[in-house]
């Protein structure tokens, strides 16, 4: 499953939003999360992963999870995304 | 006794013996092993003893200083279990046989220089976390034993080389009663740290951790920026008598953080400070600033290999507007020139740089970069209350020309749908003797005059300050400079405008009743010093001073001057 945001923080990914997104991917034991920016794909549950995207305000990211609980953990990830006034949801 | 001289980094005085904070040798060499699997078990135990002891930081941060300050080491902690650090770590030790401690080192590195490569600032600062945790994790591996300082267990006084953001929020405070380095400057890290946690602390001494040996009787003295090792017995009297004098006065002082300025007979000035970067705007706060007086805007420029892009110059803006909470912010477009150099910009050398092409003058010949800085100070205009100024305005060419410039660009920028706010003050420094002659004029048309008075004294003296053997000309009490102020006041107060100086004459506990005699709005200083202006100008009476700033300006030299106001203070 994938959701694409756009990213609206002007700081873009920093470290502590970067650091609320691993530690809820990394709660789905048994779901492989990705993120996906400028044609690069890394795992969410690597904090250096996701930093190294270098994300900025206006960039796209896509968010996908793969495994038995996909659509929950897609769905903590974009309440992550939104609550932390990270990005909004991209169609 | 033996005496060095640093930047003092946090106010007080601080009396103690030494503890030396050392960084041990992580010199690691390359080496084959026999057994990997013992290698990535030694690693697994040293991430495991990281973990322990980042959890305790964290814990204790987050009882100290709060939650922000504690959010780093949650990050450091997941750095320490990432899979994209860790396993290709231990893939390599497997694979190669090869030492732990060099593998790590190795992959380490990949992700710092990736970091200090990123494009956006805040990014490539995390190459210290990184930094940070791979020392953590080294420590362990090497065995390296050496006591931290959240093991520091009675009074002491800190020196080091320099101190990481670990270091610092290890600090425990009942016992940390000062620090002193070799390296660091006014804004780095640790003398931000040490503000905050209000210890007294001397940076940049470059040669403390030489000269001091642990156990050593150390005085900081955070107000003049010295340290002194192992004082006699009278002077550590002398000091003591000082510190205590500076703890009553801070404690005076202290209650006035969140009070009006207003002389004794009710009249309400502005002090501001003067800062160069948005991290300075928490000490402004701190010391209770009413504004920011003067923003200045050349470190943007500072210290990069390409002029800063809109973006880059907008987030500060904005930052600065934002934590300042509706406070008025003075920015002062790009003064470069002079002797501030822009590598970049390959300008020729001149024979006369302070008369030379600099700031507005450099700024309306490359309206490329100046209509750059408009746009990003535009954009972030509604988000506080921003105020804009020229420097070195010489003409009112100059001044109208800077300003068709801004109004442009604000057109540009209204066709672009994106909002600016409508009550932008427009001012300009008046640091030039012309500017001041023909201030009845320049009132007509700006909203505000800020009073450079480094430059204005200079270029009224004709002594260049950088120039020592002319620097008894530098004279600020010089009833000429007086003269030229109250010109400037009078003719804007005429026009309804107000006016603010911001050189280093504002902060300057003997022109200060001057300045108030003649009239001056707003004051802008280094935040240190608000809170003794303010406690200052609360014992003057205006019509006093008012008296006094008349017959100074009758005065014939800068030291009858000087004799003047001591005479009348009482001192």
């Amino acid at each position: 499953m994938q959701k694409t945001f756009k990213i609206i923080d002007e700081d873009g990914i920093h470290a502590r939003p970067a650091t609320a997104l691993v530690s809820a991917a990394t709660k789905f034991k048994t779901t492989e999360s990705f993120a996906e920016s400028n044609g690069k794909k890394v795992t969410l549950k690597s904090i250096l992963g996701v930093l190294s995207l270098g994300l900025e305000k206006g960039d796209t990211l896509s968010l996908i999870t793969e495994g038995e609980q996909e659509a929950e953990a897609l769905e903590t990830l974009q309440e992550v995304m939104i609550s932390a006034g990270l990005g909004e949801l991209h169609e | 006794m033996n005496k060095i001289s640093g930047i003092a980094a946090s106010a007080g005085i601080a009396i103690a013996r030494a503890f030396i904070l050392e960084h041990p040798d992580y010199s690691i060499e390359k080496q084959q092993v026999d057994d990997a699997w013992a290698e990535i078990t030694k690693l697994d135990d040293a991430l495991e003893k990281s973990r322990i002891e980042l959890e305790a930081i964290k814990d204790r941060t987050l009882q100290e200083l709060g939650e922000k300050k504690a959010e780093i080491f949650e990050s450091h902690l997941l750095i320490l279990s990432d899979p994209e650090f860790i396993s290709p770590v231990k893939d390599q030790i497997a694979a190669d046989s090869l030492n732990a401690s060099f593998v790590l080192n190795e992959v380490a590195g990949q992700f710092i220089s990736m970091f200090e490569n990123m494009k956006s600032e805040y990014l490539q600062e995390r190459a210290a976390d990184m930094r940070d945790v791979t020392k953590r994790i080294l420590k362990h591996l090497l065995g390296l034993n050496y006591v931290s300082a959240s093991e520091i267990s009675e009074e002491v006084i800190v020196i080091a080389e320099d101190l990481t953001p670990s270091d610092t929020a290890q600090l425990n405070r009942q016992y940390v009663k000062g620090f002193t380095t070799n390296i660091g400057g006014r804004t780095s890290h640790s003398a931000i740290m040490a503000r905050s946690l209000e210890i007294p602390a001397v940076v940049g001494t470059q040669e403390v951790l030489k000269q001091v040996t642990s156990g050593d009787l150390v005085i900081v003295d955070g107000l003049a920026g010295e340290v002194l090792i192992n004082p006699s017995e009278e002077t550590v009297a002398e000091y003591r008598v000082k510190q205590h004098e500076y703890d009553l006065q801070m404690a005076e002082w202290k209650k006035l953080r969140d009070e009006p300025t207003v002389t004794q007979d009710g009249k309400h000035v502005e002090l501001a400070a003067n800062i160069g970067t948005p991290a300075d705007v928490e000490g402004v706060l701190e010391h209770g600033g009413e504004a920011v007086g003067l923003y200045r805007t050349e470190f943007l420029y500072m210290g990069r290999d390409k002029l800063p892009s809109e973006d880059v110059q907008y987030k500060a803006y904005k930052t600065v507007l934002e934590k300042m909470e509706g406070k008025p912010v003075v920015v002062r477009t790009l003064d470069i020139g002079g002797d501030k150099e822009l590598p970049y910009l390959e300008m020729p050398k001149e024979m006369n740089p302070f008369l030379g092409f600099r700031a507005i003058r450099l700024c309306l010949d490359r309206q490329d970069i100046f209509r750059v800085q408009l746009r990003a100070l535009l954009r972030a205009s509604v988000y506080g209350n921003l105020r804009i100024m020229f420097p070195m305005i010489a003409t009112l060419g100059e001044f109208r020309q800077a300003k068709a410039l801004l109004l442009e660009e604000k057109a540009n920028l209204a066709a672009e749908g994106i909002e600016v706010a409508e009550d932008i003050q427009l001012g300009i420094m008046v640091e030039i003797p012309s500017t001041a002659v023909l201030a009845d004029l320049f009132a007509k048309e700006v909203d505000f005059f800020s009073i450079g008075t480094n430059d204005l004294i200079q270029y009224t003296m004709a002594a260049d300050r950088m120039n020592e053997r002319v620097s008894y000309l530098y004279q600020p009490y010089n009833p000429s400079i007086l003269r030229l102020v109250n010109m400037v006041i009078e003719a804007a107060h005429k026009e309804g405008r107000w006016v603010g100086m911001c050189g280093e004459m504002a902060g300057d506990t003997t022109a200060i009743p001057l300045l108030l005699g003649l009239g001056l709005d707003e004051f802008s200083m280094s935040a240190s010093s608000i809170l003794p202006a303010r406690s200052l100008i609360a014992k003057l009476s205006t019509s006093e001073m008012q008296q006094l700033a008349a017959t100074a300006l009758t005065c014939a030299t800068s030291e009858e001057v000087v004799e003047l106001v001591k005479n009348t203070l009482g001192e």
